[in-house]
């Protein structure tokens, strides 16, 4: 327990709130514009990872999966946004997509049942899909659906079943082994600074992050569409009454928050390996940086993914059989005292 | 309408059936009809407190952690609960979960909303935490096997004998939560679920009220983690992940939240895809997920909703009118 122990922990802390600031970053943006606990964040995380594997297999480019795979991701929560959380205008759509997906799972059912009945062939799959589907269609016009604005219960389970869907399909199509994402051989060197090993990696992580928030902050804080974001982050109502376009800005905002917890999931992904079940392993951390700093805050994330990997550092390393509590413990305190975070307003 | 008697009526000849029918099927049956009961217990208090007191806890599945912890270190450090102290066990374990609850309720109770969920799903991570790491006493990561289930004149070995205990206990359970719920203490937690602040105006110390709520819901938490223990012989942080609590909350709504009943049937369908469904096609997930969407989006009563839904449906005959009514329906669950 010397001074280099207490350095070399309190880096290794330091460079893990980076990555834990892209992933809470986004989550705490998400519920302060639209109200919406969104539990499939840890699932952006994860396919995040995933898309970017597969970006690196297809074109041999670390740098070129960064990008591509929060697009991607982005645009996956664009769509889960616009069709199922806030479905206004486009309920057929959603019931279009809803009727297809059930369909498929009709026949899969059938096809495990009675695999004599569609004998393997792709047109009885396809014929039996469209039937099922368009049953499945019918019914669903017929109720009525009630928007789930303002209901954080239905949020919750309704995001936890699409991070289910996410699961088993990124099981399905990238396997259950747990894979490393790679990292240009630059990055894997290590600086010595002082007579300290320092990760050049950890340090190209904390930079990412250190840029990555600044760029949020001057883009909330110095530009019309930031000024914008706020005023919907203060008073959703007032803003649409001074013409603020607030359905614009939750889609922008999902994305926003899509494309950081993705990005969050390519860079993490290095160190924390990629694996089924790293979902759900995220989420709650996301959730303790979101709580300390206080929901739809900027600064109050960094603060929150500082504390939270500082100490999930230092309690794996001096209090191991405690140290998921000594993680937790304080998120319940903040919430007990001041239910806001500490850098959350009303 | 149908009366209040012929529901009741209507309950106890299907859990004469499940009775009669259950031991003489396959032991598969048997097998998982019992790990089902266990859920069902959580899943019911859990309506007490989402679907009759309006507090949705991201974290029950905490006391039935710590009442299988309970009840697996005991028997497995000490030798303790394997004889006629099984019952003692039992009432320990009750016991704990209602002093764990009584414990979190202090720091939980007072958040409302959206920070009632966080604080709980928190209080729900310490524990699955402690579960997870604390090596020396939960087993970490691997759990704690247990050896032999306890004997006490019953061969309880003997699954069908084992079913009839578990079976024994959930009718208790129901029994003894149904009368809550209709008690006057049960109608003033409706009266706070509808109103909270009418409540308080009319002199109800509703505090006291919800946290009273969350203690009992804890204690028959604890007794659910108890048989799971015994029912599953193996318990481990998987019990206490924040999975379990999700999954805890999706059985009351589907069911339909604020009726007992709703819970069980919610939880046989919950753990049937869990535990069926995922030993037939690798695809089950995705018909977990389905239903998760599903309930949410087209089912938001519950399946005990159906027939006011069909009745609402056929009375007005347009849809923007039952979609008010779901509506209000939905206005008085929580939020």
């Amino acid at each position: 327990m010397n001074t280099q122990f207490w350095i070399v922990q309190a880096f290794n802390g330091v460079s893990y709130g980076a990555l834990l600031f892209l992933v809470g970053a986004g989550l705490s943006l998400i519920f302060g514009v639209m109200r919406i606990v969104n539990l499939s964040h840890g699932a952006y995380f994860l396919w995040g990872g995933y898309i970017a594997l597969s970006v690196i297999h297809a074109t041999g480019s670390w740098a070129l999966s960064l990008p591509l795979a929060a697009l991607a991701v982005a645009a996956i929560g664009i769509a889960m946004e616009r069709l199922f959380l806030r479905s206004a205008g486009l309920e057929y759509l959603r019931n279009g997509a809803i009727a297809a997906g059930v369909g498929v799972l009709i026949n899969l059912a059938i096809s495990a049942r009675w695999p004599q009945l569609i004998g393997g062939g792709w047109i009885q799959f396809v014929i039996i899909s469209v039937v099922a589907a368009l049953a499945v269609y019918a019914l669903l016009q017929r109720i009525s659906v009630v928007p789930i604005d303002n209901d954080v219960l239905r949020q919750v389970l309704l995001t936890v079943g699409f991070a289910f869907l996410f699961q088993q399909a990124a099981l399905d199509i990238w396997g259950g082994n747990n894979m490393d994402i790679n990292p240009p051989s630059e990055f894997t060197q290590s600086i010595v600074v002082g007579g300290i090993y320092l990760p050049l990696y950890r340090v190209f992580m904390i930079g990412m992050a250190v840029a990555i928030g600044i760029v949020l902050w001057l883009a909330m804080e110095k530009t019309r569409m930031g000024a914008a974001v706020r005023a919907t982050v203060d008073d959703a109502q007032m803003a649409r009454g001074v013409g603020i376009d607030t359905n614009r800005i939750s889609m922008f905002i999902f994305a926003l928050g899509a494309f950081l917890a993705a990005l969050g999931g390519v860079i993490g992904g290095a160190f924390l390996g990629i694996y089924p079940g790293l979902d759900f392993e995220m989420l709650p951390l996301a959730f303790a940086v979101v709580i300390i700093g206080g929901m739809g805050s900027l600064g109050g994330a960094a603060i929150g993914a500082l504390a939270v990997g500082l100490a999930d550092n230092f309690g794996k390393a001096l209090f191991p059989e405690i140290s998921y509590f000594t993680l937790y413990a304080p998120m319940v305190l903040i919430l007990a005292i001041k239910p806001t975070g500490l850098f959350g307003r009303e | 309408m149908v009366t209040q008697k012929f529901k009741i009526l209507m309950v106890l000849v299907a859990l004469l059936a499940l009775a009669i029918i259950v031991p003489n099927s396959g032991s598969f049956v048997v097998l998982l009809t019992t790990r089902a009961l266990c859920f069902a217990i959580l899943a019911m208090s859990l309506d007490i407190l989402l679907g009759f007191t309006g507090l949705a806890s991201l974290g029950q599945a905490a006391y039935f952690g710590v009442g299988a912890y309970l009840t697996a270190v005991l028997a497995t450090k000490f030798g303790f609960g394997l004889g006629w102290d099984f019952w003692l066990v039992v009432l320990l374990g009750m016991l704990l979960g209602a002093a764990l609850a009584a414990f979190f309720g202090l720091f939980a109770i007072r958040a409302t909303g959206v920070y009632f969920l966080m604080i709980t799903l928190a209080l729900g991570q310490c524990v699955w935490g402690l579960a997870y790491r604390w090596n020396s006493v939960t087993g970490g990561d691997n759990g704690i096997n247990m050896n032999g289930r306890p004997a006490f004149g019953l061969d309880l070995t003997n699954e069908i004998t084992f079913f009839y205990l578990v079976f024994a206990f959930f009718v208790a359970s129901m029994a003894i939560m149904y009368v809550l719920v209709r008690s006057p203490f049960g109608r003033s937690l409706e009266g706070i679920r509808e109103r909270e602040l009418r409540m308080q105006i009319l002199g109800y110390n509703t505090w006291l009220h919800k946290y009273i709520a969350f203690i009992i819901a804890g204690a028959f938490g604890g007794l659910a983690g108890v048989l799971w223990a015994h029912t599953n012989g193996h318990v481990s942080p998987e019990n206490v992940v924040l999975t379990t609590s999700v999954d805890a909350l999706l059985m009351v709504v589907l069911g339909g939240a604020g009726t007992l009943v709703g819970a069980v049937i919610g939880s046989a369908i919950v753990f049937g895809l869990r535990e069926y469904l995922s030993t037939l096609v690798p695809w089950w997930q995705y018909a977990l997920g389905a239903v998760y969407v599903l309930t949410i989006l087209y089912l938001p009563t519950g399946l005990m909703g159906i027939p006011a839904r069909i009745r609402q449906w056929r009375g007005s005959g347009k849809s923007e009118d039952s979609t008010k009514l779901t509506a209000k329906a939905l206005a008085s669950k929580p939020s």
